[in-house]
This record gives structure tokens, C-alpha cells and sequence, in this order.
């Protein structure tokens, strides 16, 4: 069934067949859209993204996508966001000045806080879960970014990194998980999160 | 705090893995979907697949060699060998690379490094270098270490970087499956011009000589040879770095011995 399948925003240039490859290995059927409707009303979302802010953050204000995203936010629907697509819930970012996000977080992304260290921050990193996690579990993950959330948002529970300094390394809240690593290039712990997230969205392969 | 990556790379030719010493005398090395799971089985963080192959119709394989590794891997995979244009790295990206090789057109045309990071991300593009000693510094070859060039190796790299490179893949044309150690000189020239990662490249025997190469300035290891003809396994290999005080990812599914 169409409206059970897991909806794949695309954003434009993103490299999505990492992503529709997870949920293939899981059993989860996932389509890619790009139609504002179809993301407003999809049992589940993914914003995946790969590239620069602004071209993205435009992409997604032009075709109405960005306000069915944070209106399905808002209505905890579930979403998850990945790398670029969780930065472009901010309200903006160091990397694309001037470029307004989604504004699901109200902080700004900065420049990973890595002083002295290699940038991009690429490869795996120990996140750590904290209070209130639900879906989100210690253990190493899969980065590739050279922006960062550094404070988490107030409201959701967070995971955190070091590199140089503390930044985001995800956020949830009810059914909406937002990463900036890559879940899809995690292994084993990027897919039981994943799974996790299916759960809770009700659309683990057990109930399709 | 970021973990070394062990990164097991794919030379493929026709569809097939091989593997030779300096670039020449290719062997067979089994089939790339079933060396993939393998080696992902065993831990390794990330996987490269270059394709070597010497015509355009044994590059046809490589779409498809991708498009079955995909569907398996759930780690990061670069792909690479005889990536000519922004289509070609599209068409690799499409079929499920995260990450886009460039060598010998890179140095050709240069603004392609800065074409690929504007249209697929920074993150996307790793600009792989195969540098040959020359007295005291060392010089690109090109078309798979066949032709020599005048350009200056660490130059290059800072170019690279410049342009929109988000890594460097350094290989080393002295070492390159020689099983020697990586050149530690060379590592430390690129890893201290640049502020991009470097993954190292050629000449890896043991997890002595990734520690070495670590310990130089790379941020990543890359081998193939010693990982394709059984000498080790990336477990094996992590446990010893581990053991040698270096931050790797432990694999999940290892079993304690």
C-alpha cells in the first residue's frame, strides 16, 4: 500500500539510494517525492540531504515543501531528518548566510568547533544519549558534516558528540528524529535506530 | 572522539576484483558484491570500489558492481576509476556511491573538483592522488600510475582542497602493494598542508604500519592487498590498534574470543 510506504523528500542534487537501500534491507517499502501534499500526508518522512544549506533551504521553501515539513513536525508526525536535512530545520546557518531554514530549532548552525582538527568531521563518532531518549541509544555513528548544531534545542531530547567540542549529534521528539549523522551509513546501529523509528511511526515490516 | 577508519578498497576490472604491486600484474581477487559483505561482516568502517579497468566497456560493469554492493552495504562506499565528468560521478552517485573518486581528470581540469563540490556537496568528493617519489619530493602519475607528470604531489593536494576536495586519498606509487608501510613522508607533507582528511594508501603489511601512518597525519587507512589474500581481517586489525592505543569501532557482532 502506497500511503503505508515511507515518503523520501527530494531536495535536489541528495545521493538517496544509501537511504532507499536501508529501508529495502529492512523491508519497508519507501518512494521518493517531492510533492508538498504527499509530505504533508505521508504516514512517514524522510528529509535526507547531502550539499550546501542554501541551495537546499531554497529548493525547499520554493515548492512548499518546507512548510508541510514543519507542519508535520509540529503535529508529530512521523519525520526524520538526516545530515543536511536535520541542519535545515534551524533557522539558518554559517554556511549559507542570509538563507532562512525551517525554523524548527530556533539556534543558528555554526561551523563544527573543531579547532586545530581535520573538517569535514568524517567518519565514525561515539554519540551519547541523553535524558529522555527514547529512540536514540549510545553508540559510534557515521558523520560527515563540517557544520554543527552546537546547543541542543530546548524541548527535545538530544545525543551529543565531541570533536574538538560537544555539538548535536541528534535530537527527537515523540516521533520525530533528526540526526546529523547518517543513520543509512551506520552499520548496524544506524539501522536498529532506523528500525526503532519505524516502530514508533508504526510501520515496522511486521504491521505492512 | 573520531575513530580511525579502516577502509578496505575494491580494484575492479571487468567485474571482477584483482589486485597487483606498483599498479601492474593484476591477479584475480574474487567477486566485489561477495568481497563487500565480507569485509563489512568483519567491521570495516567504509569501502572503497576503484575501477581499474582499462576500456570503456569493462567501466560498464562498475554501474552495476555499485548498484549490487548498494543494496547490501550499510556503510559509506566511494567509487572511483575513470570518473571523466560531472555525468560520470552523477551516474555512480545515482547508482549508490556516497562518494565520487577523481584522479586523472581532476588534474586535467581542475575546476571539475570545484564543479562536483558545488552541484553533489563538498562531502562528496575525494580527490585521489597517486604520488611517485622523485628526490625529495614526489610527483603525480596519472592514468592509473602509467604516465608521470611534473605536478608537484603536496601542491596538488592544497589545490585540491582549495577547490572544494572534502578528502584525499593518498596513495603512495612506490608502496602501492609492495606491503613495504605507507610512505610516512608523504603523509606528512599532505597531512600538514591540508585540513581535509587524509586516507592512506599503498604499501600496508600490518596494523604496525596503519598505527604509523596515523601517527603522520592520516585520519583513515586504506588497504587491499593484505585484506584480499586472507593475511588478516579488519577484526583482527582493529583489535591490534586497539591494543596499540588508537580509537577504532569496535564491531558489534564480533565475538568475544
Amino acid at each position: 500500500m502506497a500511503e503505508r510506504s515511507v515518503a523520501i523528500v527530494h531536495t535536489g542534487a541528495a545521493n538517496l539510494a544509501s537511504v532507499l537501500a536501508v529501508f529495502s534491507r529492512i523491508g519497508v517499502a519507501a518512494r521518493v517525492t517531492s510533492d508538498a501534499n504527499d509530505v504533508a500526508e505521508s504516514a512517514a518522512v524522510v528529509l535526507p540531504g547531502v550539499g550546501a544549506f542554501g541551495a537546499a533551504a531554497e529548493g525547499l521553501a520554493s515548492g512548499g515543501l518546507g512548510e508541510a515539513l514543519r507542519d508535520r513536525i509540529g503535529r508529530d508526525e512521523p519525520t526524520l531528518a538526516i545530515c543536511l536535512g536535520f541542519q535545515l530545520l534551524a533557522a539558518e546557518s554559517a554556511e549559507s548566510p542570509g538563507v532562512v531554514g525551517l525554523g524548527v530549532f530556533e539556534s543558528a548552525i555554526e561551523p563544527v568547533p573543531a579547532e586545530g582538527l581535520a573538517v569535514p568531521h568524517l567518519g565514525w563518532n561515539r554519540v551519547r544519549a541523553g535524558k529522555g531518549c527514547a529512540l536514540l541509544e549510545s553508540d559510534a555513528m557515521y558523520f560527515a558534516n563540517s557544520f554543527a548544531l552546537v546547543q541542543p534545542p530546548p524541548g527535545w531530547a538530544s545525543a551529543t558528540t565531541v570533536y574538538g567540542e560537544r555539538f548535536t549529534a541528534a535530537v527527537e521528539r515523540g516521533r520525530v528524529l533528526a540526526c546529523q549523522f547518517h543513520p543509512e551509513l551506520s552499520g548496524p546501529a544506524g539501522r536498529s535506530l532506523i528500525e526503532r523509528w519505524l516502530v514508533a511511526a508504526r510501520l515496522e515490516p511486521a504491521a505492512c | 572522539m573520531l575513530m580511525t577508519r579502516i577502509i578496505p578498497c575494491l580494484d575492479c576490472r571487468d567485474g571482477r576484483v584483482v589486485k597487483g604491486v606498483r599498479f601492474q600484474g593484476l591477479r584475480d581477487a574474487g567477486d566485489p558484491v561477495n568481497q563487500a559483505l565480507r569485509y563489512q561482516a568483519q567491521g570495516a568502517d567504509e569501502l572503497v570500489l576503484l575501477d581499474v579497468s582499462a576500456t570503456r566497456r569493462g567501466h560498464g560493469h562498475q554501474v552495476e558492481t555499485v548498484r549490487a554492493v548498494r543494496r547490501e552495504l550499510g556503510i559509506a562506499l566511494t567509487c572511483g576509476g575513470g570518473v571523466r565528468s560531472a555525468d560520470d560521478a552523477a551516474e555512480l552517485l545515482e547508482a549508490g556511491a556516497d562518494k565520487v573518486g577523481i584522479n586523472s581528470a581532476a588534474v586535467r581540469d581542475p575546476e571539475l573538483v570545484a564543479g562536483l563540490a558545488l552541484r553533489f556537496g563538498q562531502q562528496c568528493v575525494v580527490v585521489a592522488i597517486d604520488a611517485a617519489r622523485s628526490g625529495e619530493s614526489w610527483l603525480v602519475r596519472v592514468a592509473g600510475g602509467s604516465e608521470a607528470t611534473e605536478i608537484d604531489a603536496v601542491g596538488w593536494a592544497a589545490e585540491a582542497e582549495r577547490l572544494g576536495a572534502g578528502e584525499i586519498l593518498l596513495t603512495s606509487y612506490d608502496r602501492d602493494g609492495t606491503r613495504d608501510g605507507y610512505d610516512l613522508e608523504l603523509l606528512r607533507a599532505v597531512s600538514s598542508r591540508v585540513r581535509i582528511p587524509v586516507i592512506a594508501s599503498g604499501g600496508a603489511d600490518s596494523p604496525e604500519h596503519m598505527a604509523a601512518a596515523v601517527a603522520a597525519g592520516a585520519h583513515a587507512v586504506l588497504a587491499a592487498s593484505i585484506f584480499h589474500d586472507g593475511v588478516t581481517t579488519v577484526q583482527a586489525v582493529k583489535r591490534r590498534l586497539g591494543e596499540l592505543g588508537l580509537a577504532v569501532r569496535s564491531h558489534p557482532t564480533e565475538a568475544a574470543p
